[in-house]
């Protein structure tokens, strides 16, 4: 999989035949390898940790295998295995193939990007070195263009061309900018939500401006600098236009002349494709890189362009290549409905629910670890300071509960039942009542050291930042207090703020029962800006980036941009949101009083999967290694694959 | 007297760090760094530079800076407005529409800040700073369509208030973030045909600094029924400097050029002044016109 490239040292010691070479290499390699005796049988184990388990690729070094990473033992998480043997008996090209091989770990390690793969670990035994990588569980775009009968979607290749002209643009913008050189369609995974993947980090190159670079790269969809050892940004997006031509038309560039695209229209042997398509794929590919696109975020704005033109990006099926029902990890059943959040700690999932029992559940496969039992439902989220964990419920008590042996520490209580749930800073937990004070409690002992009474019951949960604490009430009132307990200053919103605040960086979003989405000024209270929604909200926002998230009783999750306050896209549900968003890398996890739990793409608002129970969703998605956790009004948690 | 003295005295005492241990990266940073020692109360400097150029007779910019700190000891308050303005040249009055502008802008804001700022009883405005800001941009777009009709103007202004900063643009003036870093980050999006032409691929950015008609606006103050301003928030930059300019300083002097002269001057006067300088040394093809402000803290 990896190609060699040789060092400046192997330049050297055989001047001017450079390409040459590196073909020789992989090809003496490739002959070396063809017996299968050197794979890795399945069952065995890597490294005291990896559990191999299959062969999925084969490469001129060597393979690439599924594996099991053991020190999971609770749970199967896959790793995709990627191995290099090496064979090079010139003790100079063993060092070249060596540094290349940590080269690509050391390129992979400083990205991070949701169209790269991540990197677990790399090491070297014997004369073979392993890099541990995100496992992909889907197909790379060969397969996909060979399997398809007639031609793939327009709509579809298009979606993907706007996701590898994002990578791209991330990696040309990397300090220093990397080159991929090998844009191909057997470097593109597409998992099974449909997101393209880029693999094969092998050759990438770190772009030196004005060096000329080895040429390594794949005929065919090389550009002509490429051949001439020049290996600029403008390399990868004519091979990304080479890659779409590839896709849209199934002629395999390798099998024809090089730089003869423009003797294979698209349209003439795809006539479904747009001509707006064709005419960005063309610019891709002239010879000449002054006429190409200057930049992949160019090229990127020039494809969403042709998806706003045509409309064709409202034909994409919602879900992707997803084709199976998403199937819960486990499920554990509670005796009355879920309403509130979980929390995570230590492979150990915490859950209320309205049976009055705080569980406590083994992560990996839901088993019941203990349940503790308040006198009152519970709704909140539950927090988690050393050995304890806190929750608030319905019988009026805030419970500090040992977590490992889920007794009782200490209760303490308020004068109406708590909605609220605690957090916690400076050895103190905050959390409000429905006797409209807000109490700040000592983590160790349980005792009050302050409680200031409100205009209102308090539901919201306190959020802390810039040593104040911010919190709403039911009367509309939104207040900052410090940690002694003194207002900082106060804003009114039009109705009820039951939702909970956030803060980020400069400024604090909540939502309210008058159907607005707010932004404050965190230390001094301003209304920086206001957003409407169609109806009132309880949801707590999420951000990610630029864009905030909410949802409200109109049914719509909303995506707002943080600075401007214009909507960037809004998803409709079947009935009101209630549950809260959780953005976890690029999507969003938003339940529905319809019952239903939505993963929707954080920038674009597309649906990738959606999770149906048998109650509304009222409670905010946990999300930890890539598995979600949600309770649902069916008496349900489950866990679901992100 | 000498209590107060010795209380001051103390104060400071208790403010000195004496750990001998090796420093840690904000403690070197706050050394190496453009600021130099923690300001109390916080503070909101600025300072501008204008010149007519040397290639035009009528300076049709107009700029204007209000600073405003409150301190005490309820609240620390910065509070700054400032605003470039480039009347268009080639039409008339273009000087009348920059001065209507910033004028206008200005006192619509002030409106609104008003009770909150100056009143013992202190009243938040009711519309968001967003909301203040638009308001404010459509009362100058209908006082200059009344006393100035068929005039424009280009418009940037900034609320600084707090940490936050509000930008309201129109045209061809810029607002950048100076970082402490060196790099210039352009913060406004050019309302001129060449920034289009470029953005829609149809120019190279070499191609874009010959275009002839460099000065064409798609959208201005004072021109078209409905305007829509560019209006967004964002936190003042840590370390760095805000500075507005109209195209008499940016179209002049690269923006590298433009952060060395910033980082060596000693002072927010001295750096004007000597951007407005270098813009004339380089030509003075059109008016300069540009404000720095700094939020020391």
């Amino acid at each position: 999989m990896v190609n060699p490239q040789p060092t400046h040292s192997s330049h050297q010691s055989q001047p001017g035949e450079t390409p040459l070479d590196t073909r020789r290499i992989t090809q003496s390699l490739d002959e070396g390898n063809s017996s299968s005796r050197r794979q890795l049988p399945s069952g065995f184990i890597l490294a005291k940790r990896y559990e191999i388990q299959e062969v999925i690729g084969v490469g001129g070094m060597g393979s690439v295998y599924r594996a099991r990473d053991l020190h999971f033992p609770n749970i199967v998480k896959l790793v995709a295995v990627k191995e290099m043997v090496n064979l090079a008996t010139d003790p100079e090209m063993r060092k070249a193939i060596i540094q290349n091989f940590e080269r690509e770990a050391n390129i992979l390690a400083t990205l991070n990007h949701p169209s790269i793969p991540r990197i677990y670990d790399y090491f070297s035994q014997d004369d073979r070195s392993y890099l541990v990588l995100e496992f992909i569980s889907g197909k790379d775009l060969e397969a996909i263009i060979n399997e398809t009968k007639g031609f793939l979607p327009e709509e579809q290749v298009l979606a993907w061309a706007i996701q590898l002209c994002d990578v791209l643009d991330y990696l040309h913008n990397h300090n220093p900018p990397i080159i991929f050189r090998d844009m191909k369609p057997s470097n593109v995974m597409l998992n099974f939500n449909g997101d393209v993947i880029l693999i094969d980090f092998g050759i990438a190159k770190i772009f030196q401006s004005g060096v000329k670079g080895t040429m390594i790269g794949t005929e065919g969809y090389a550009p002509p600098e490429q051949y001439r050892g020049e290996a600029t940004p403008l390399a990868d997006i004519y091979a990304l236009g080479a890659t779409l031509h590839h896709a849209l038309t199934k002629r395999d560039p390798r099998l024809e002349p090089p730089f003869s695209f423009a003797e294979r229209p698209i349209r003439k042997i795809n006539p479904a494709v747009s001509a707006e398509f064709e005419a960005v794929i063309n610019k891709t590919l002239e010879y000449k890189m002054e006429d190409r696109f200057r930049s992949a975020a160019e090229m990127k704005e020039a494809l969403i362009n042709v998806g706003r033109k045509t409309g064709i990006l409202n034909r994409l099926p919602t879900a992707g290549l997803q084709s199976t029902t998403i199937k819960p990890i486990w499920t554990f059943t509670c005796e009355d409905e879920i309403r509130g959040s979980s929390t995570i700690f230590q492979g150990i999932l915490f859950i209320g629910s309205y049976d009055n029992n705080l569980y406590a559940l083994n992560a990996a496969d839901g088993k019941l670890i203990w349940k503790y039992p308040t006198d009152g439902g519970i709704v909140t989220r539950p927090a988690i300071y050393q050995d304890s964990v806190y929750i608030g419920s319905g019988d009026a008590r805030l419970h500090a509960v040992s977590i490992r042996s889920g007794k009782v520490l200490w209760t303490y209580y308020t004068k109406g039942p708590i909605h609220s749930s605690p957090r916690i800073a400076e050895g103190h937990v905050f959390f409000g009542s429905d006797d409209h004070c807000l109490y700040a409690v000592n983590l160790n002992t349980g005792r009050l050291t302050w409680n200031i009474q409100t205009s209102g019951v308090i539901r919201s949960t306190p959020f802390i930042a810039h040593e104040r604490i911010y919190v709403g009430n039911e009367s509309g009132d939104f207040y900052a207090f410090d940690f002694r307990g003194e207002i900082k200053w106060r804003f009114t919103a039009k109705r009820g703020i039951t939702g909970s605040p956030i803060v980020v960086d400069q400024t604090v979003y909540f939502c309210s029962l008058d159907g607005t989405l707010y932004a404050l000024d965190a230390l001094h209270g301003w209304l920086v800006w206001r957003f409407r929604l169609g109806k009132s909200s309880v949801v707590t926002p999420a951000v990610s980036e630029n864009i905030i998230i909410t949802g409200a009783a109109d049914g719509f999750i909303y995506a707002v941009d943080i600075q401007n306050a214009r909507e960037v896209w809004r998803f409709r549900t079947e009935h009101q949101v209630s549950g809260s968003p959780t953005i976890y890398r690029d999507a969003v996890y938003c339940g529905s009083a319809d019952g239903v739990l939505y993963c929707l793409e954080c920038r674009t608002g597309r649906l990738r999967w959606k999770f149906a129970t048998q109650g509304p969703i009222t409670g905010t998605p946990m999300i930890y290694d890539d598995i979600v956790y949600i309770g649902s009004s069916d008496r349900n948690v489950y866990a679901l694959f992100a | 007297m000498l209590d107060a003295f010795r209380r001051l005295f103390q104060r400071r005492k208790t403010a000195v760090d004496v750990s001998t241990a090796p420093l840690t990266p904000d403690q070197l940073e706050a050394i190496t760094g453009t600021i130099g020692p923690r300001t109390d109360p916080p503070q909101l400097i600025a300072a501008c530079g204008q010149s007519v150029g040397k290639q035009r007779d009528l300076n049709e910019d107009s700029l204007l800076a209000i600073t405003a700190t409150l301190a005490g000891n309820t609240n620390f308050l910065p509070f700054g407005l400032y605003i470039v303005a480039d009347g268009m040249g080639g039409h008339q009055f273009g000087e009348v529409a920059s001065n209507a502008a910033i004028r206008t802008v200005a006192g619509s804001v002030l409106r609104k800040f008003h009770p909150y700022l100056f009143h013992l009883n202190s009243e938040v405005p009711d519309e968001s700073l967003q909301e203040i800001m638009q308001i404010a941009v459509a009362e100058a777009q209908r006082i200059i369509q009344r006393e100035a009709p068929g005039s424009g103007t280009t418009m940037t202004a900034a609320l600084v208030l707090g940490q936050q900063v509000t930008i309201a643009h129109v045209g061809d003036s810029r607002a950048y973030l100076l970082h402490s870093d060196g790099r210039a980050e352009a913060i406004t999006r050019d309302h001129s045909l060449v920034k289009r032409l470029e953005e829609l691929g149809h120019l190279t950015p070499a191609e874009a600094e010959k275009y002839p008609h460099r000065n064409v606006l798609y959208r201005a103050l004072g021109q078209g029924d409905i305007l829509e301003p560019d209006i967004f928030t964002l936190p003042f930059p840590r370390n760095g400097f805000l500075m507005l300019c109209s195209d008499g300083l940016w179209g002049v002097i690269p923006e590298p050029e433009i952060v060395r002269i910033v980082q060596e001057s000693a002072t927010l006067q001295r750096a004007c002044q000597a951007l407005v300088s270098a813009a004339n040394a380089a030509g003075g093809p059109d008016n300069i016109s540009v404000i720095l402000v700094q939020l020391l803290t």
